[in-house]
């Protein structure tokens, strides 16, 4: 079984790497409600089950925590520079800005292919409702004008496009939600990357 | 239950629980339990928003050689249970509107 302290230490290694001040506080919030059980009789063992998962208790901050927050603690130095750092930061920028870039330009196209997928489905789906709409209408104009049969096909063709653009919308429904999921499960694993680099 | 509905609910819930004192995190948990649960890091998330749009202040005392912080609420957040009765009247007749139709089947 855990104790109070292998709880505390695990909560605070799997946060390094989070902003500083953010760290602190969730820390002794959980340190708080671990000793006010205790206090009350509950023993170690429980007041910690109680708590929960301390792994998830982990995932569940780094979820809550916005990426840019993450991000702005890591490119804010903890230490002061030393003046050959300087010297060799400059130098090297050609390279690791470059990188950088690169690297952001990556994470962007992957996001904007994605979009752009589900932007594609939408207007396809857009189109087909409007051909739907478009074939009756017209259907129903060479009716009147005494075009029976061109008009009936037409009106037949609008309401077969109309029943497939149900189930149409359906799929890009569903493709758009599982996007969404994807978006949540990219932004995590990113953050992670930030958090365990640290631990490494 | 909708997570934007429970959201909603366990606001108020929180700030009814430091209403008449100012309590703290596990007491807040302890008088809920009866009524809602909640687990430790969804009320430091509901704290923490609560603090942010001023519905309360945290203050920290010591108790027992250590430190402990405790919430007390403020005039907007007094203020959010109020509002908060006033829509559930609302709610309410909307149930009423909702369930109507079940009533006249039996």
């Amino acid at each position: 079984m855990m104790t109070k302290q292998e709880f505390l230490s695990k909560l605070r290694s799997g946060l390094v790497g989070l902003p500083q001040n953010e760290v602190e506080e969730r820390f002794e919030f959980y340190r708080e409600m671990i000793d006010d059980r205790m206090e009350e009789g509950i023993s170690e063992e429980e007041a910690i089950s109680d708590i929960g998962d301390v792994d998830e208790v982990i995932s569940r901050i780094i979820s809550e925590i916005p990426l840019t927050k993450i991000v702005k603690e890591k490119i804010t130095p903890n230490k002061k520079f030393k003046a050959w750092e300087i010297v060799l930061l400059i130098l090297g920028s050609p390279i690791w800005l470059s990188l950088i870039i690169a690297a952001i330009a990556v994470v962007l196209a992957v996001y904007i292919s994605l979009w752009s997928v589900i932007i594609s489905l939408w207007a396809a789906f857009g189109s087909v409702v409007g051909c739907a709409f478009g074939g009756i209408l017209s259907g129903a104009f060479f009716v009147i004008n005494g075009n029976i049969i061109k008009g009936i096909a037409l009106i037949g063709a609008g309401i077969t496009l109309l029943g497939l653009s149900i189930l149409f919308f359906y799929g890009c429904k569903a493709a758009t939600d599982g996007i969404i999921k994807l978006t949540k499960v990219i932004a995590l694993k990113i953050k992670n990357c930030f958090v365990k680099k640290e631990e490494a | 239950m909708d997570i934007q509905l429970k959201r909603g609910l366990l606001d108020v819930c929180v700030l009814a629980a430091i209403k008449s004192e100012d309590s703290y995190g596990y007491k807040i948990i302890k008088d809920m339990k009866p009524y809602i649960e909640l687990s430790e890091s969804t009320l430091y998330t509901i704290l923490k928003r609560l603090e942010t749009s001023n519905m309360l202040t945290v203050h920290t005392a010591e108790h027992g050689g250590r430190l402990r912080k405790y919430y007390h609420i403020t005039h907007e957040g007094l203020n959010r249970i109020e509002e908060f009765k006033k829509e559930w009247i609302e709610i309410m007749s909307i149930y009423k509107f909702v369930t109507k139709e079940d009533e006249n089947d039996d």
